[in-house]
């Protein structure tokens, strides 16, 4: 039997605020344990939570950039439940009236664009942190993360493979960086994934019993777990066995998923509006404000990439991956407007290439779009071949003359031979040493021109221009 | 709604409550009091009215993002019955 897969994504982001969501301490990461957990964040008795504008500012921001409903009145939530890193015994989160309801995000898979609807995006605090070696039986518990605020995401499950998920994670992962809501430093646990999978038999309009796998925080472990998941459901179906609703983990070593809690014995979390906290009113001028700080988004430059420069899909697609990739390519292109193909090759190419190969960002950049594009605009006028600008290319990348490329190209002399005169007088050469290759040319041997062509271009040492050599050979052998 | 003495002992679990026979008795008699009572009240039509979400009609005040608490964790472990490495210690909660 055929099967498909479907997939719903909810994606904890942790919003870049200075301050916890309803507390003054510092969310800095990598404090010292605890000093950054305050009474509010400690829920000794008689404190009261006063809500991060930061943090409601965040939320509409995606809300705005997804094309979401903006909900006003929104109201704050308590999910309850007991954990010691939960000192509170529950969790301020949003149930009714999330601040962002509805939107949509668009992903390319294979060239082929499809809309993933959210269902909503909601505010809510961190818990702390439980380490549960190395005490004497005890666990120890740092409360510094207690209430970091998150935009939990949730997607509708219009995802139906691994590649799906992981690409809509992507783009959502880009997206809140491109719009300064979020760091995105999985590491850090900054971006975090829960997979919701279940599979039916293709064709089926109702959904399967789903699993939900908790705590995905690298795009390859949501492959993987989606996939080992996927598999394990439709082997016991096919095995006349049904699906348990429950909530799985994910093991990166063994490559599996398991068992965390079943449906059973889940927390009824009893939420009920937070009477500590007042419906947070979110007027429509504050929303025009936030509206009007927003960058161009991914989206829209991604189309004007194709419609302004002429570049495929794929090409935007990849220029726009980072804002700050996306803005390197502009300015580079800036300068040369004729020449958006080449500049787009050669980010894509050599500049991506050797940031990989030395794990730096494109912010981080030896060569400045300035000096490439006074590159790219030697190979255009002809200065200098494609290959001899590879050269000019690790040069700049050492940081060597300056950085001046005309500099290097005079110091290294890689400047192509133009002169119609001096090629000509290498091709007259290079025939008249040839002559058997001539006269087989002229029997109609096509194969023989490209060999008297490799033969001239090692006679100037690779410093002819190529379509120079080659008019002038086609002209003399035509002759 | 009818509640049994199984319905009970599970909400007991579920809020971490120990609870023995005569007591889960003696709690359904009650709950079962509440349950009514809500039954009661849901026989009111409410289609028209607007779920209130607090009691006060007053909006949140928010505050800027700012860090304005300092690090107070010796003064707020001084109260903590275990302390070590900085870290509170509770007893020991994975299964």
């Amino acid at each position: 039997m055929q099967w498909e897969i479907v997939i719903g994504l909810e994606v904890h982001a942790q919003l870049s605020t200075r301050s916890k969501i309803f507390s003054g301490a510092s969310t800095a990461y990598g404090a010292a344990p605890n000093t950054q957990a305050c009474v509010i964040d400690l829920a000794l008795p008689g404190v009261l939570p006063v809500l991060n504008k930061g943090a409601v500012e965040r939320a509409i921001k995606l809300g705005l950039a997804v094309g979401a409903k903006i909900n006003s009145p929104s109201i704050f939530a308590r999910k309850n439940y007991f954990y010691p890193d939960l000192p509170k015994g529950y969790q301020i989160s949003q149930f009714e009236l999330p601040v962002v309801q509805g939107g949509s995000i668009r992903i390319q898979v294979n060239g082929i664009e499809k809309e993933i609807r959210l269902t909503r995006a909601h505010l809510e605090e961190d818990a702390g942190k439980s380490l549960h070696e190395d005490f004497h039986g005890m666990s120890g518990i740092d409360l510094n993360r207690a209430g970091t605020p998150l935009l939990e995401i949730v997607s509708e499950p219009d995802m139906r493979s691994s590649t799906e998920a992981v690409t809509y994670a992507k783009t959502l992962h880009s997206l809140v960086r491109w719009i300064g809501i979020c760091d995105g430093n999985m590491q850090e646990g900054s971006f975090r994934c829960d997979a919701n999978v279940s599979v039916r038999p293709l064709g089926s309009e109702k959904l399967g019993t789903r699993c939900e796998i908790k705590n995905l925080n690298s795009f390859r472990f949501l492959e993987k777990a989606i996939d080992f998941e996927a598999r394990r459901q439709i082997e016991i179906i096919e095995e006349g066995g049904t699906i348990r609703q429950e909530t799985r983990l994910y093991d990166a070593n063994k490559d599996e998923t398991r068992t965390m809690r079943t449906k059973e014995d889940a927390n009824d979390y009893r939420y009920f509006p937070d009477p500590d906290l007042l419906p947070l009113e979110i007027p429509s001028m504050w929303i025009d404000q936030l509206k009007a700080t927003l960058p161009e988004l991914p989206e829209a430059r991604r189309s004007r990439y194709i419609s302004e420069f002429g570049l495929s899909a794929y090409d935007a697609g990849v220029l726009t991956s980072t804002r700050e990739l996306a803005d390197y390519f502009e300015s580079t292109v800036k300068q040369l407007p004729a020449q958006a193909k080449l500049c787009a090759n050669w980010i894509m190419g050599e500049i991506s290439g050797q940031l990989n190969k030395e794990g730096i960002e494109i912010t981080d950049c030896p060569v400045a779009s300035i000096q490439l594009a006074a590159l790219i605009a030697r190979i255009s006028d002809g200065t200098i071949s494609g290959k001899a600008a590879k050269i000019v290319f690790e040069s700049l990348w050492q940081g060597e003359l300056n950085q001046d490329v005309d500099a290097i190209i005079e110091t290294k002399g890689l400047k192509q031979i133009s002169d119609g005169g001096a090629i000509e007088k290498l091709v007259d050469e290079v025939l008249a040493a040839n002559a058997q290759q001539v006269a087989d040319y002229r029997n109609g041997k096509e194969k023989a021109f490209n060999s008297l062509i490799g033969q001239i271009m090692k006679a100037t040492q690779g410093k002819a221009n190529p379509a120079h050599v080659n008019a002038i050979l086609k002209k003399k052998l035509g002759g | 709604m009818t509640l049994t003495v199984n319905d009970v002992k599970r909400i007991a679990d579920l809020a971490y409550i120990e609870i023995d026979k005569d007591e889960a008795e003696a709690t359904l008699t009650q709950l079962s009091g509440i349950f009514n009572l809500i039954e009661t009240m849901q026989a009111v039509d409410t289609s028209s009215v607007e779920p209130m979400s607090h009691a006060q009609s007053v909006v949140q005040r928010l505050r800027e993002d700012e860090v304005t608490e300092t690090d107070q964790r010796e003064l707020c472990q001084s109260i903590a019955p275990q302390v070590e490495a900085g870290l509170y210690l509770v007893p020991q909660v994975i299964e």
